[in-house]
């Protein structure tokens, strides 16, 4: 299949990868002023954001294919080239980081105290690797910053995080680093077979089944990690948990996304036959992250550790969408990540809104925050309906439409899932009775509403969730073509599938060659 | 007869070296400051780098070719003498060795490793090899004052001798196989006498591993690394772990490669369950240490398991990797290696990890710095570190070693946590103990050379690809 390539007149998106890395850059010379500090990594992200909102303006719809793609030579003996573009897949998540910075620039105010310079350092690093992995088309470009953004992060999450940072964070990095590693094999293999790190190169390589299956599944070691999909998804309520604020609306918010994006982007793409294949193993498990994550969640005591259980029963609902190789699905899938990331980092935000003010994340030490900060339970009670998906929210349009399109495919895991929407409802209904309702508990007594510049960060996120809820379709409109391409590329796919037997004797027999 | 000596040319750099070494062995007695001889050694290192450039080509008989091959390999021996040069003075002052035979010796072991990679001949490449292991057997033992490095110096030292037997020993087979030390003709007897699968010289390769093996310090011929590492005079440390590995690896190249291309089966069959097994016991190991110059020991242990893959791939691409791998390796291991040195004061040792709980508190520049050579020796992009394990992965699994590539990459996870726990005690814990610096603008200097090194050949690898590639090119048929 050729992919269509709209060359850029202006470097727009190495602009908005590049722009937080310099203004990191500068950080390190400002002097030790935290006001300075604060404000000066507000403008950045804001310029970033300001500068990026023409992908959303300038984005071709009809056009099916790369835009704003830029491309120069980078290190010619391996055939490497900075190679940038983004399409339908692609643009709402760059958009999506842009924002996400800021309102993680705002939500730490005042809770980050200690080394600000280096948190704002870090926090604008990760967010260019972010961008970076979305925007990149060319395979090594995209591991250098899959594997970059570990570095700022690690240090997020185990500098400035809770009581028990340093064991998650260890957990994270080493999770991530063994899938990642895998894929780096994968990527080598590809290498090695198209001889380019081209990803559009790659896509029109059609390898044999009994390839795809091995790079299927390696590939898939690196994004079922950062998913999180279960059984590997349990880093994921440690590194939440444990993280600050912002940390952990950057992990929810972007950082899972790049795992699903990961499987749109290479897994479908690469290797079609072997995604259609493994698209029952595949399906089970999301059901499984589905109804486990839900169940999980009834247990949780802690206010993040529900929401870190409630975003793999989420995510898992964006991989039933991806696996279930439909067009409505995967373009619910999209939607329910951008959903997901608007939703459950604002629920993130919310949460460290009451610690920053209790500096406790324990459900019991809440209890009738509604009358005493009936702002703040506004606010809440709209993630909440979101998260819950219901109509009217952003959340009940992915949702629905990723059921929908697994109906189509594969109807027990349509029905599956949904039980996962009424598991959904209990564990957050109730959190937000506990929470809200019931007793005024003493340790919350009198505690100030939201403030402006909380308010602030969350309203966008209102906006969004009403937007997206009550108008879905200039959203569904950026990936309309690009999923439809997608989805031709993989079910037009010549080749194959062998029994499973069959493939790993075959490997074993490479292995071990006598 | 003039007419009938032969040019010297080959060796200008090499003789350059011996005549400064020596007089600085002499001079030591009338020169009092003793940073006269820091700079003499900067500045020789620099001069013999331009002059190895410019003698390069040049033949020197049948037994010593200033090739490219060992070129690139003069390039990184130069640099770990540069480098280590750099960490050296404040260190040296504070345990007393600052004197004119510690830089005398450090040429003297640079003028052996460079004869091993310019070395045709399995004679001269033995006399290289003593060389430099004589004169690093004497530095590691240099703080004679302290008991451990005693210890250290005397277990290289005999262990050493039993690897350079078992060398002597190798040497001999083939000699007896072949009727020649010269490697090419080797090679080329191998195959006229249709000696390919012949036990005796099965029986040498296994040899030759073994002695090779001790120099790069392979499991479980690594024994001696951590004791050594950890009793040597640090900067001594960062030369011998770059240095000596790199030597030993440059004679894996031209004995595997070029003399005993012909059993090239036998060769791989043997290294390449060491390296899974270097790969996995090196990062093992450096997980329980909490002595930062052993953990560092056992990382280099692991290192040379990843530089071992390319030997392994046996093709022009894997040996360039290796070469490059070298090359980054000296560039971000001597650079922890000055962090390690900055701790040290007369009255501390600043070698337990704990030491570095909080750094990044106190000394924010110089955590960064440490981190930057730490997430590069864990090979996290965008450090060179990366780059370097991508070449020889790659390598490897180009030349049909795809578990090897698989069991590497699965303990470069292992071998992560040691350094990442290093990060953590700098950044993620509060600082117990006042920790001051030792600083020099030397020292300095040798950090930021190595810190660009790191992150510019991080972005931009390019060039040294290019000129790897190169300095092959012409080895291999």
């Amino acid at each position: 299949m050729e992919v269509a390539l709209r060359m850029s007149e202006f470097p727009l998106l190495s602009a908005i990868i590049w722009l937080p890395v310099l203004g990191a850059v500068i950080l390190l010379a400002l002097p030790r002023h935290d006001r300075l500090i604060r404000w000066f990594t507000l403008v950045v992200a804001l310029a970033d954001f300001a500068i990026s909102l023409p992908l959303f303006v300038w984005f071709d719809k009809g056009f099916q294919g790369f835009q704003f793609v830029e491309r120069y030579e980078w290190i010619k003996s391996w055939h490497i080239s900075y190679f940038l573009g983004v399409d339908g897949i692609s643009v709402l998540f760059v958009l999506l980081s842009a924002l996400i910075t800021i309102l993680c620039v705002l939500i730490s105010w005042e809770s980050v105290t200690e080394k600000v310079k280096e948190f704002h350092i870090a926090l604008l690093l990760t967010s260019a690797a972010m961008m970076g992995v979305f925007c990149a088309l060319d395979l090594f470009l995209f591991y250098l910053f899959w594997e970059a953004m570990l570095i700022p992060m690690y240090l997020i999450i185990g500098i400035w995080g809770g009581p028990n940072r340093l064991y998650a964070t260890i957990k994270f990095f080493l999770y991530t680093l063994i899938g990642s590693v895998l894929m780096l094999v994968g990527i080598i293999f590809l290498y090695l077979k198209a001889g380019t790190f081209n990803i559009l190169e790659i896509m029109k390589l059609g390898l044999p089944y009994h390839f795809q299956f091995w790079l299927f599944w390696a590939f898939f070691a690196a994004f079922a990690v950062k998913v999180p999909m279960w059984p590997v998804h349990t880093w994921l309520p440690d590194a939440h948990t444990e993280a600050p604020t912002a940390g952990s609306v950057i992990l929810a918010g972007i950082l899972i996304k790049m795992g699903a994006y990961g499987f749109l982007r290479f897994s479908l793409s690469f290797f079609p036959v072997a995604a259609k294949a493994m698209m029952v193993p595949m399906l089970v498990l999301s059901v499984i992250a589905i109804i486990y994550g839900g169940i999980i969640c009834l247990a949780q005591t802690d206010l993040k550790r529900l929401i870190a259980y409630s975003s793999v029963s989420h995510m898992g609902f964006v991989t039933l969408g991806i696996f279930s190789l439909n067009g409505n699905a995967v373009e619910g899938a999209i939607l329910q990540m951008i959903n997901h990331g608007i939703v459950t980092g604002a629920l993130f935000m919310c949460v460290g809104v009451v610690y920053d003010r209790t500096h406790t994340r324990a459900i019991k030490d809440y209890g009738g925050l509604a009358t005493v900060m009936p702002i703040y339970a506004a606010f809440f009670m709209v993630f909440t309906l979101a998260s819950v998906g219901l109509p009217g929210t952003n959340g009940f349009i992915g949702e629905f439409l990723i059921l929908l399109g697994t109906f189509a495919s594969k109807k027990w895991a349509a029905a599956l899932g949904a039980t996962g929407v009424i598991i959904g409802a209990a564990y957050m209904l109730w959190l937000y009775q506990r929470v809200f309702y019931e007793q005024v508990n003493p340790k919350v007594a009198g505690l100030p509403d939201l403030k402006m510049r909380e308010a602030i960060a969350l309203i966008p996120m209102l906006l969004l969730v009403l937007l997206i809820g009550c108008y879905p379709t200039p959203f569904l409109g950026f990936m309309h073509e690009s999923v439809r391409s997608l989805l031709e590329h993989v079910h037009g796919a010549a080749g194959s599938a062998a029994p499973i037997t069959e493939i790993i004797k075959e490997g074993l027999h490479v292995v071990l060659p006598s | 007869m003039w007419s009938s000596l032969p040019s010297f040319v080959a060796v200008y750099p090499e003789i350059i070296l011996v005549v400064v070494a020596s007089f600085m062995v002499l001079a030591d007695r009338w020169i009092k400051a003793k940073d006269f001889f820091t700079w003499l050694t900067l500045i020789t290192a620099g001069l013999v780098l331009a002059v190895v450039f410019w003698t390069c080509g040049a033949e020197f008989g049948a037994s010593y070719a200033a090739d490219k091959y060992g070129l690139f390999f003069k390039m990184v021996f130069l640099l770990a003498l540069f480098l280590s040069t750099l960490i050296s003075p404040g260190f040296a002052r504070i345990v007393r060795i600052h004197f004119g035979e510690y830089y005398g010796l450090m040429m003297f072991a640079v003028t052996g490793m460079m004869l091993m990679a310019s070395a045709k001949d399995l004679i001269l490449l033995y006399v290289g090899l003593e060389l430099m292991s004589l004169s690093i057997y004497v530095l590691a033992g240099l703080i004679y004052a302290e008991l451990r490095s005693l210890e250290g110096a005397m277990k290289y030292f005999l262990l050493g001798s039993f690897a350079s037997a078992f060398l002597l020993l190798a040497m001999t087979y083939i000699y007896g196989l072949t009727g020649t030390t010269y490697l090419e003709p080797i090679a080329r007897r191998l195959l006229e006498f249709g000696l390919t699968g012949n036990r005796a010289l099965l029986l040498a390769v296994a040899l030759f591993v073994v002695a090779f093996g001790f120099k790069v310090a392979l499991v479980p011929f690594h024994m001696w690394a951590p004791d050594v590492y950890e009793g040597a005079p640090t900067p001594i440390t960062a030369f011998m772990s770059v240095g000596a590995k790199a030597a030993g690896f440059a004679a894996m190249g031209r004995v595997f490669l070029v003399a005993l291309s012909m059993a090239k089966m036998g060769w791989v069959d043997f290294l390449a369950p060491l390296a899974v097994l270097t790969c996995f016991v090196g990062a093992a190991l450096a997980v329980v240490q909490t002595n930062i110059k052993r953990m560092l020991a056992y990382s280099s242990v692991t290192h040379a398991g990843y530089a071992v893959l390319g030997i392994i791939a046996g093709t022009k691409e894997g040996m360039a990797a290796t070469m490059m791998y070298l090359f980054i390796y000296a560039l971000m291991n001597i650079g922890a290696f000055g962090i390690v040195v900055l701790l040290r004061r007369r009255d501390f040792v600043g070698e337990d990890i704990y030491d570095y709980q909080g750094l990044a508190k106190t000394h924010p520049t110089v955590a960064l710095l440490m981190l930057l050579f730490l997430f590069s020796l864990t090979g996290i992009p965008p450090t060179a570190g990366f780059i370097g394990k991508f070449f020889v992965f790659r390598a490897a699994f180009e030349a049909g070693h795809p578990y090897l590539v698989i069991a590497a990459v699965l303990a470069s996870c292992i071998a992560a946590y040691p350094y990442l726990r290093i990060v953590m005690l700098m950044y993620m814990k509060p600082p117990e103990k006042t920790v001051s610096l030792s600083l020099t603008p030397y020292l300095w200097a040798g950090l930021a050379f190595s810190v660009v090194g790191v992150l510019l050949f991080g972005v931009w690898p390019g060039p040294l690809i290019d000129f790897a590639r190169a300095c092959c090119a012409g080895f291999l048929p």
